[in-house]
């Protein structure tokens, strides 16, 4: 798998995101700065890591999503490249309208940095191949702006196609808004594209890859992303 | 010329910081205030001298960064 | 040139001897800048006036200290070509001011402190004190102090793992607000301040100087009074998106050989800056204020040398690396000014548009500035409190209580909003003893506290200022910690009073004796006084930051239980029967804020901790607790709401009960040992001298005492979690 992790100047998990993809695949990911204005040839994953990309002052993610390597991030995209965009990643992906609806603060204002079960919606990516549909996994979240939002139209959209990847959920697999940590709409924690070829969520699987960190959920999302990809 | 956009959430969003700002007004015995909705100011300073044109070319400043339009409405006004 | 008046002296800070030296060492008048300079050096808070003379008294040196205290921060060497770099300061006066701004330019400030150096900024931590929970502005102040710490930390990626905080109504009108950043350095590429080189380039970058903060150095050493309020135009404001510019241009520019010497512009700015530069290097300098960046149209000389705009980097650079420096900070979006070059004179030249406006002698000045002797008086000492006199109440109410407390409640709502984990290298999180960072690519890790117990101090300095080295000590071995050093961040009320120069003066020295007798020297501080509203000082406060090491990260401690049927070893104990002095039963329960605190046996301390620590080593455990505020039952239910699980305890000091349960004796762990390998670890301590006893089996969801009464986990967790977001959810 040829991989790449995007780097803005205010990326702060770009390291994060590289260990887990070297860890899976033995080979380090090219990072891509954000003025470059070509990609190398025969990418198969790209990621978009957390952080707080050109200091997220507007909208999180609203200039990132106008830099030069996103517009490089979009074509590739169109072509079926898989796209990975975690935390400020999916802030940037709805804003470059690579993923549908936003994220908005986070309904009780505060930043939030907890590990958060979510509920595996969609399996039938190669993001989320190796969970079961229904599976609860726990991954860490830390965001401020994380609260999906789509109105009603959008929200019956994305729900009919099956593009809800992730939602938020209690250790026993509930669904409600006890267990919606940010006020997202359905408790979405992540979707898809149509074609479930760009992966956009809040949480972060990067962080929990080995249970001395506490956890080692995240770990087959990245095996699974190399062996597809291979 | 200047431009001053507003950048609100639309509505039917619901605005977190909004509702948290009425209920301190609340607690602080401010009563009668039925709602609250918060949004962004942004003012530009433009070189533009033709109104119409500076309009049009904010418009477009809006649509592509400054607001969101997924979740927010922005209102233009045009001075000097 | 404006005539120097005494009222512009005194608005300057400055007595009138010290103005009467500032004559001397002119030969003239000086006029506005260089008086201005004159008043930030000479500041409380740039010179330590009041402090050096007992700061020298502390212990600074070991085999794996490579730089004490006297430059950024300090530096210790930790192993495979490794140093951990690291120190704690204070950004009080800013924070009650404004505190969201005040806590976030705190956190800015220290991270430069150590990434100058060379280190990467790997841990934050913050030891914050508040006024009682029900004073009007307390919940304000911890909302704009908690965000205003995540804001900042979230921002440029570095973890904020660990901390502390207390609520005291001595903190009503002075809260403290004490940031650390640890770093780690590669030992051959560590920075330091000194200039050299006749003929060098001395280089600005970072972000453009603004009028921000001018006086804010004089302003953090002056008492506060009623008008503190309009001194809200001089706090400045943070960025961290740029500081987080200014940390990936710097490591990259570090990773070449172009930087002969690095300063951050910290308190009192460039004047600070590139007066320790020179100073420390014996070298003069000459700089064009004029080509410093500016963000504002007007500024002039005086305030671009007293500005403390934030994010900004003095540096010297080797002769002709300019433009390969240039081309890291532009691809970083960062201003880059050569603004003057080092002179042979001695002297600090300023110019403005050629022409001086301001022309000082460095040595003089920044060498002799003020030290004060001041008078002190000991602190009397208090009378012990006999556990007889102190009201008995049911254990399982008095635990209910004590574990809802302000100073013993979960800080989860506090945690929970400071990214802990980015960075990918958090092994132990938040809420247990000293929190654990895993060294990057390694299996070897850094332990990380901070501690204090200011009722301890306030009641007797020297055993209190003992007292909080060996908690941060203890705190890191009870992870399985090595510690190796500490950075002190000493917070007082007026040193001009004699008995609070005294509790400066004995927890100085109870410092000293703790690090003499832990090996645990000090390699950086902070001193802020003047911690007074109207009269009224803060519980004198030495936070002491620890830092240590974790050889291997599979042979470490937490404190959850793991295991049902495990045995609770109590270490250290020994014939003692529960201290009540100063404990928050006797607080909380009793009402009384009295006695003297607990004592502190050093050799007792080092002896219990270095045996646990072999515990942990030798795999023969991985569950330990230190305890400290509340006692031993206070320790084991965090144990057990940290794991659901718990515990069945026999405990007979021979004394009262409450007294065993709830007395705050030092030097002591709880530690769950599996029951088929109890034996042996007793029988080692045995051998060792340490004292061990056992009080209790893991097991179920309830916790117990003596048979009878069982208090559900569930229910204690409910307690402990629920009072800090409760209070926080009334008012704004």
């Amino acid at each position: 798998m040829k991989a790449a992790v995007i780097v803005f100047p205010g990326s702060n998990c770009d390291r994060d995101l590289a260990v887990a993809l070297e860890k899976s695949s033995g080979k380090a990911p090219i990072m891509l700065w954000h003025r470059e204005t070509e990609v190398p040839q025969g990418l198969d994953l790209i990621a978009v890591p957390g952080g707080f990309s050109y200091g997220d002052y507007l909208r999180s993610g609203a200039m990132a999503a106008h830099s030069p390597v996103m517009r490089e991030v979009k074509r590739m995209a169109e072509k079926g490249v898989r796209v990975l965009g975690v935390c400020n990643g999916f802030q940037i992906l709805t804003e470059a309208g690579l993923l549908p609806g936003a994220l908005m603060r986070n309904r009780d204002l505060k930043f939030i940095c907890r590990d958060v079960h979510l509920k595996v919606e969609n399996t039938e990516t190669a993001f989320t191949r190796p969970y079961t549909k229904g599976q609860v996994v726990r991954f860490p979240v830390a965001h401020h702006d994380g609260n999906f939002f789509a109105d009603d139209e959008l929200l019956k959209r994305i729900e009919g196609n099956g593009q809800v990847a992730f939602r938020y959920a209690g250790a026993d697999g509930t669904v409600s808004d006890a267990t919606n940590i940010n006020g997202s709409r359905n408790n979405i924690a992540g979707i898809v594209n149509g074609k479930g070829t760009v992966l956009g969520m809040m949480p972060h699987p990067e962080r929990l890859i080995e249970p001395k960190l506490g956890g080692a959920d995240g770990k087959p999302m990245f095996d699974a992303l190399v062996e597809a990809l291979s | 010329m200047k431009a001053k956009v507003h950048v609100t959430l639309k509505n039917g969003v619901l605005d977190p910081q909004g509702k948290a700002i009425q209920h301190a007004l609340g607690s602080l015995g401010f009563s009668g205030v039925d709602d609250v909705r918060q949004g962004k100011y942004i003012e530009l300073d433009l070189a533009e001298t033709d109104a119409a044109k500076a309009r049009e070319a904010v418009e477009r400043m809006c649509k592509e960064l400054l607001a969101n339009t997924v979740i927010e409405n922005y209102a233009i006004s045009i001075e000097g | 040139m404006s005539k120097i008046t005494p009222e512009i002296v005194a608005q300057h800070g400055l007595t009138a001897d010290e103005y009467k030296l500032v004559l001397d060492i002119m030969g003239r008048e000086p006029n506005l800048t260089e008086l201005g300079i004159f008043s930030v050096m000479w500041s409380e808070h740039c010179s330590y006036k009041s402090s050096k003379k007992w700061l020298k008294t502390l212990p600074t040196k070991a085999p794996w200290v490579i730089c004490g205290p006297g430059e950024n921060a300090g530096v210790i060497d930790i192993g495979e070509n490794l140093a951990a770099i690291f120190k704690m300061e204070s950004h009080n006066h800013p924070s009650f001011i404004e505190p969201y701004q005040g806590a976030a330019t705190g956190v800015g400030g220290i991270l430069r402190d150590v990434f100058t150096m060379g280190a990467r900024p790997v841990a934050n931590l913050n030891a914050l004190r508040f006024g009682s929970p029900d004073h009007a502005k307390t919940r304000h102040l911890v909302s704009g102090v908690v965000s205003g710490i995540g804001g900042y930390g979230n921002c440029v990626g570095v973890p904020t793992v660990g901390g502390e905080v207390n609520f005291h109504s001595s903190y009503n009108g002075n809260i403290l607000v004490n940031a650390m950043t640890v770093g780690v350095a590669q030992q051959d590429k560590i920075f330091y301040s000194a200039a050299a080189g006749i003929g060098n380039p001395v280089v600005y970058v970072g972000s453009k100087t603004g009028r921000d903060g001018i006086h804010g150095a004089t302003m953090a050493s002056a008492e506060f009074n009623a008008d503190s309020e309009e001194k809200r135009p001089t706090v400045q404001v943070g960025d961290p998106f740029t500081e987080k510019l200014l940390i990936e241009a710097c490591m990259e520019l570090m990773a070449t050989d172009a930087i002969v010497a690095i300063q951050d512009m910290g308190a009192a700015g460039l004047t600070s800056s590139s007066f320790e530069m020179a100073s420390k290097g014996g070298m003069g300098v000459e700089l064009e204020l004029d080509k410093v960046p500016m963000r504002e149209t007007g500024m002039t000389p005086y305030e671009l040398m007293l500005s403390e705009s934030q994010e900004r980097m003095l540096m010297v650079l080797v002769p002709g690396k300019e433009d390969m420096a240039r081309a890291i900070f532009e691809k970083w979006e960062l201003d880059f000014a050569v603004i003057g070059t080092l002179t042979d004179t001695g002297r600090m030249v300023l110019k403005w548009h050629g022409e001086v406006v301001g022309d000082l002698p460095i040595d003089p000045l920044a060498a002799a500035s003020p030290e004060y002797d001041r008078p002190w008086i000991p602190t009397p000492k208090a009378p012990e409190v006999q556990p007889s006199d102190v009201t008995e109440l049911a254990w399982n109410e008095a635990l209910a209580r004590l574990i809802a407390s302000p100073d013993l409640a979960s800080r989860r709502w506090i945690w929970e909003q400071y990214d802990h984990m980015v960075m990918g290298d958090t092994v132990g999180r938040p809420g247990g003893d000293a929190s654990v960072v895993r060294l990057h690519r390694s299996n070897r890790g850094l332990a990380v506290t901070t501690d204090c117990t200011p009722r301890y101090v306030k009641a007797d300095p020297v055993e209190g200022g003992k007292q909080a080295v060996a908690e941060t000590w203890r705190n890191i071995t009870a992870v399985g910690g090595r510690p190796l050093a500490i950075t002190d961040n000493m917070n007082f009320g007026n040193p001009e009073k004699p008995e609070i120069m005294g509790q400066f003066v004995g927890a100085c020295q109870g410092i000293g004796e703790a690090c003499i007798a832990l090996d645990y020297p000090v390699v950086s501080g902070n001193v802020s006084l003047y911690n007074e509203t109207a009269g009224q000082a803060i519980l004198p406060t030495p936070a002491i930051g620890g830092v240590g090491l974790v050889d291997d990260l599979d042979k470490t401690a937490s404190i959850p239980f793991k295991a049902e049927g495990q045995v609770l070893v109590l270490f250290g104990q020994g014939d003692r029967k529960g201290w009540l002095g100063q404990s928050l039963y006797l607080r909380e329960i009793a009402g009384r804020e009295e006695g003297a605190p607990p004592p502190v046996d050093l050799v007792l301390e080092r002896k219990v901790g270095d045996f646990v620590r072999g515990v942990i080593t030798a795999s023969d455990t991985n569950t330990v607790h230190d305890i400290a505020d509340g006692g031993l039952l206070v320790a084991v239910a965090e144990m057990a709401m940290s794991s659901g699980i718990g515990a069945a305890l026999t405990v007979d000091f021979g004394g009262p009960l409450h007294a065993a349960l709830f007395g705050e004796d030092q030097a002591r762990y709880v530690v769950a040992v599996d029951a088929a390998k109890v034996d042996a670890v007793l029988a080692q301590a045995a051998a060792a001298g340490v004292p061990a006893v056992k009080i209790g089996v893991t097991g179920g969801d309830a916790l117990s005492v003596n048979g009878g009464v069982a208090v559900p986990v569930k229910a204690l967790r409910d307690a402990n979690e629920a009072w800090l977001p409760e209070y926080m959810s009334h008012g704004a």
